[in-house]
């Protein structure tokens, strides 16, 4: 097997330790980062087929996420040597009250397997970090996740004090989570709602072009 | 364990509804753990239990439901050990009976099958809060929530060292069908593992409806003998300014108490959405169909 199909195979099969030496493989064979990227894309797709098709679940998901960040790892300070344009910088956390952070790991991961920068806050995180680490780090996305019906509120709050900081138009903010709906979502005045982690991966692409 | 199979003797039981949404009418706010409100505000917990005892409920839970070592910081014995003590002071002013109390154990909040959490920590961390519990004085054990049947798996082993009942009750949201839990385990998987484990009874709470319930009990009852526990949602909550609102009536909820019996259902009570009324109109279906 070929360094690329076997990254492809340790993807889909949550193998971190194999996809990372699939990857440094691959690279010491002068593959390009480009390529290991194009690898790393379909292998996900699959992984997301075959969560569509019930043969996956969160923990699968979460493994082969976890297998493409250490391929990602590896490749993206050749990718920022090679002069490619950084990528788009993503502050991330559950908002606060709610501790649940399974659905945000899993979002985290996804995005850093997209190509995105991550700055994950973690669970129960007050509206103010939001706003101040955003602002410091020059975030182009906040992503923000409630897994409770009594903690989503606090999305609001956290949006709200985006405007009351004066940086809401800097950023882009997309919401997700268990009770979470598109209807909620503009509701608040977020800029998006993802239904899925992949969902999650489109919508960032889709706010940072716009 | 024939304890359970005494309790059910003379028919199914009316379990209690929601406790976070009634502790937020008594002012819990959003974002703190109702937990912490055993030790800080144990009299606004006991009127929440009051109102299920005084609505007729048979088995009465704990607010105990995240104070684990993994999910919260804490004096968690106190808490657990008061949570027990609040149900039972509750339980004990009921006027139409005997009022169980079972004591709950949420999830961890951590997936052990993603390696997110090692066993003997996920182990050691239910062990620590079923004996608190045990040691509260609670009728059995509740682990309720659950998703993983690992994690299940560690939960019963260390609920059944304290002696008392142990009920299992997993999260049926994911999948198409909205029959399997977020780690894909179907009713079958999850019935087998836990009759493996030792569980003296089985269920689902939570993510459903009250008409998913239906045929999940069915499959329970397919797949083995247990007692089963069934606690749904009130539907699926819709925002309305910043408070959810549940559409599902406590006459709709409980008109389907006659389906759930002939599925299998032993114990039947509401998880979020529901509320004593609920509860009340669960009691008056079990009186009209005994």
């Amino acid at each position: 097997m070929s360094d690329l199909e076997t990254l492809r195979q340790a993807v889909i099969d949550g193998d971190w330790k194999t996809a990372a030496n699939a990857t440094r493989n691959a690279i010491a064979a002068a593959v390009t980062p480009m390529a290991v990227i194009n690898c790393l894309m379909p292998a996900m797709d699959e992984v997301g087929r075959r969560f569509d098709c019930e043969e996956y679940f969160v923990p699968e998901m979460l493994l082969s996420a976890r297998a493409m960040k250490a391929s990602m790892e590896i490749i993206r300070p050749l990718l920022a040597a090679a002069g490619a344009a950084p990528s788009a910088r993503v502050v991330i956390g559950t908002v606060k009250g709610d501790l649940h952070d399974i659905g945000k790991n899993l979002v985290a991961a996804m995005l850093e397997g997209g190509g995105f920068e991550v700055i994950d806050l973690g669970a129960d995180v007050a509206p103010e970090r939001f706003v101040e680490t955003a602002a410091a780090r020059n975030a182009q996305l906040v992503a923000l996740s409630a897994l409770l019906t009594v903690t989503m509120t606090s999305m609001k709050t956290t949006i709200d004090a985006f405007r009351a900081a004066g940086i809401r138009d800097k950023v882009k903010i997309m919401v997700g989570g268990a009770p979470v709906t598109e209807q909620y979502a503009q509701s608040i005045g977020a800029d998006g709602y993802g239904e899925s982690a992949g969902a999650a991966v489109t919508l960032a692409r889709k706010l940072v072009m716009q | 364990m024939t304890t359970l199979s005494q309790w059910l003797a003379h028919g199914p039981l009316v379990s209690d509804g929601a406790w976070g949404t009634e502790l937020q009418k008594q002012g819990l706010p959003p974002g703190t753990p109702p937990d912490l409100w055993n030790l800080a505000h144990p009299e606004r917990v006991e009127a929440v239990a009051r109102a299920y005892v005084e609505a007729g409920c048979q088995v009465l839970l704990t607010n105990t439901f995240r104070a684990n070592s993994i999910a919260m910081d804490g004096d968690l014995a106190a808490i657990n050990r008061a949570g027990v003590a609040i149900s039972k002071r509750a339980a004990a002013a009921s006027t139409s009976g005997q009022v169980l109390v079972f004591a709950s154990i949420g999830p961890l909040g951590k997936l052990l099958s993603a390696g997110e959490i090692e066993p003997d920590a996920a182990q050691a961390a239910f062990a620590a809060q079923a004996a608190a519990l045990e040691a509260g004085g609670a009728d059995a054990l509740l682990i309720e929530t659950v998703s993983d049947p690992v994690e299940a798996r560690l939960a019963v082993a260390a609920a059944r060292s304290t002696g008392l009942p142990v009920i299992v009750s997993f999260a049926f949201d994911s999948g198409r069908n909205r029959d399997r839990t977020m780690t894909g385990a179907t009713p079958e998987a999850a019935a087998a593992a836990m009759l493996e484990a030792g569980a003296d009874a089985i269920g689902a709470n939570c993510g459903i409806g009250i008409e998913q319930a239906i045929p999940l009990c069915r499959r329970f009852r397919a797949a083995c003998a247990l007692p089963i526990w069934i606690k749904p949602n009130a539907g699926l909550p819709r925002m309305v300014g910043s408070t959810a609102h549940y559409d599902v009536a406590p006459e709709a909820f409980a008109a389907h108490w006659s389906a759930l019996v002939e599925a299998g259902a032993g114990f039947i009570g509401g998880c979020c959405g529901t509320t004593p009324d609920f509860t009340r109109a669960l009691v008056r279906a079990r009186c009209a169909s005994s």
